[in-house]
């Protein structure tokens, strides 16, 4: 295992910035998210740890060794793609082998069968391994990706979306896994995705990134509860937090430079009022919970409440805020003093 | 999962008479395209006077006599040396006789296949090895001028090769390449290798870098990974693009007739050349034209698998 650290690594394709000065470390044994939205530059910045691009500004450093001039073979990185991933060509077995193959290893066919086989019952596909990669399902075949990366058991693994073309059972079945694989590992991951409750749920660490630029980098807890700007807050929270302008709720002193406020949805404290200034408009029920659309003012309020809700459309509430997140009208975050 | 399967062609099932329909013009088109190769294949067993009959004999009495008259010269003999000699010892013994000939030795027809085949088969192989390594440097790398130089390797095709035949000539002189069969295989390479390389960057393209890229990152050479990874993967184009090839240095008649007169004839210009008693031997013209059929009709079968296979894509989600 090994850490990574990236430094103002910046890497443009003609005249579009992909990446912009991203500084990132990556500790040991540590599963580290980079979320973002499509173009935002998440793969490229993989793409450049795994020596595929080459960096136009920055170093990227590798278990202590700067990587600058080591081909893609010499990393010791794995790297598992969001799609094209099998060889058709290639049994399953083979498939899994393959790295284990190759002229810069030299391990034994016994040995490469005892690998395999391991790391194909870790994923549950032992009983696939005879198979053509073209008679799998799509779960079956984004395991078998990632077993490729297992069975070398490199330095460091590099994700890009393993999970993005997998169903949502099986993205919730495999992110699961794939979080279990690392404990038991004790893997460093540099993973990347869109999807924020991966980020949530497999995360040491996220990565915030926009238009090639790192926005903030903690834990989830602090990237959920802390956010810099109101793009990183706006990315997490399901239903998105509500953007109202500033004064518009009751909560004591605004700090200075204050133009929106967030309000999560848990933040929010709803009572039913008939003097209140707010009204329900609509409820959806989702079953496990329900999102209660409320219009106060020119402004629309989500949130969340539990099955058994009290409001119904046209009830008239008091909206409540008790943990405001203001931003400036940059969007960046102001604290009060 | 729960993939839709999408089809090219038109999603309206045919109607099982448009379907016999259909299949009634292919099989006519089939039938009219083979009356030239049936009737090479049968003035192939002819004899000489059935072949040249007016009106011409479909049904008529099998003779190997073509095929004799192929593979031998023969000399005109008296009846009483013929009859000096001891019995027939081959078939085409007996046939010769019967035309008061004896067979002299053997002709030119198999030195000249075999020149046909090192030439073709040799020149395939140069112009889909040369044209496989530089598509995949137009698909993979950032080449400088890359369409201009597409564009150029693209532009040797524009005229007639027969065009630049006479500088060819004058140049193969000078050189000692006339009549030798490294020239034919320089010649058919270098008409070749545009086609090749045209055809296949096409097959590239369509090969996902992420196989390469996976494989260079688990510890493979960028050609390691070209030779496990992508030739495997180029094969159905690789294996159009040397029927192509073969095709056409098999076929190939103008040049080879200008450059090759001796020890390096092909056997195209030679097969018109098989001159009997009494002008054209139009039975072993068509018995070797048929035999010449014989190596293209193997090298497509072998390859038929590869060629209907189509690309598989089938381990690839989009």
């Amino acid at each position: 295992m090994a850490d990574i650290a990236l430094r103002t690594v910046t890497k443009h394709f003609r005249s579009v910035t992909a990446i912009d000065g991203l500084t990132l470390d990556i500790a040991d044994g540590e599963l580290t998210v980079l979320v973002g939205p499509t173009g935002a530059g998440k793969t490229t910045a993989l793409r450049i740890v795994a020596g595929l691009e080459k960096p136009d500004q920055g170093e990227v450093w590798i278990d202590g060794h700067n990587a600058a001039d080591l081909e893609p073979a010499a990393r010791d990185v794995t790297f598992v793609f969001q799609q094209y991933s099998l060889y058709p060509h290639l049994s399953v077995f083979d498939n899994l082998a393959f790295p284990l193959r190759s002229p810069a290893r030299r391990v034994s066919e016994p040995e490469i069968r005892k690998r395999v086989e391991e790391v194909a019952s870790l994923l549950r596909i032992a009983h696939k391994l005879a198979n053509k990669s073209t008679q799998l399902s799509g779960g079956e075949m984004q395991r078998v990706a990632i077993g490729r990366a297992l069975v070398r058991k490199p330095s460091v693994y590099l994700m890009d979306e393993p999970l993005s073309s997998l169903d949502a059972k099986l993205r919730g079945d495999l992110r699961v896994e794939l979080k279990r694989i690392q404990q038991d590992l004790g893997a460093t991951i540099l993973y990347v995705t869109h999807d924020q409750i991966e980020a949530m749920t497999m995360a040491n660490r996220i990565g915030v990134i926009d238009k090639g630029r790192l926005i903030q980098v903690g834990s989830p807890r602090q990237i959920y509860e802390d956010p810099v700007t109101l793009y990183v807050a706006q990315r997490f929270g399901q239903p998105q937090i509500n953007v109202l302008p500033a004064g518009l709720l009751p909560n004591g002193a605004l700090p200075v430079g204050a133009v929106t406020v967030g309000a999560r949805t848990e933040h929010l404290d709803l009572r039913k009022d008939g003097g209140g200034e707010a009204v329900v408009e609509w409820v959806e029920h989702l079953g496990d919970q329900n999102h209660l659309h409320v219009r106060l003012g020119a402004h629309r309020i989500t949130t969340l409440t539990p099955p058994d809700t009290p409001f119904k459309s046209g009830d008239r509430v008091a909206v409540g805020l008790t943990k405001p997140l203001y931003f400036d009208a940059q969007g960046l975050r102001v604290r009060s003093a | 999962m729960s993939q839709a399967l999408t089809t090219a062609h038109s999603v309206v099932a045919p109607s099982p008479l448009s379907k016999r329909i259909a299949g009634a013009i292919v099989i006519l088109y089939a039938l009219v395209s083979m009356i030239p190769l049936a009737w090479i294949l049968m003035t192939g067993f002819k004899t000489p006077p059935d072949s040249i009959a007016y009106p011409p004999k479909i049904v008529f009495a099998p003779s190997l006599e073509g095929y004799c008259n192929l593979f031998t010269t023969r000399t005109r003999q008296t009846q009483e040396y013929i009859q000096s000699l001891g019995p027939p010892q081959t078939i085409c013994d007996e046939i010769t006789r019967k035309r008061d000939m004896v067979i002299a030795g053997p002709s030119n027809y198999v030195p000249r296949f075999w020149n046909s085949l090192v030439i073709a088969f040799g020149s395939t192989f140069f112009a889909v090895s040369l044209g496989v390594l530089s598509a995949y440097a137009f698909s993979r790398f950032r080449i400088p001028l890359a369409d201009d130089l597409l564009f150029f390797i693209l532009s040797t095709r524009m005229m007639p090769p027969i065009a630049v035949a006479i500088p060819i000539y004058l140049m193969y002189r000078k050189l000692g390449l006339s009549d030798t069969a490294l020239g034919m295989i320089l010649l058919y390479t270098a008409v070749n290798v545009s086609l090749a390389v045209w055809l296949l960057k096409g097959f590239i393209d369509e090969i996902p870098r992420e196989y390469e890229e996976a494989a260079m990152i688990d510890g493979y050479t960028r050609l390691h990974a070209f030779f496990k990874v992508v030739l495997p993967q180029a094969a159905t184009g690789i294996a159009a693009t040397a029927i192509f090839c073969l095709i056409f240095a098999w076929n190939e008649y103008a040049f080879a007739v200008l450059l090759t007169s001796g020890e390096a004839q092909t056997a195209p210009p030679f097969i018109p050349t098989i001159i009997g008693e009494g002008g054209m031997d139009w039975p072993a013209v068509g018995a070797g034209t048929t035999l010449f059929l014989v190596p293209l009709l193997v090298f497509t079968v072998l390859l038929r698998k590869h060629l209907l296979r189509g690309i598989t894509f089938g381990a690839v989600r989009k």
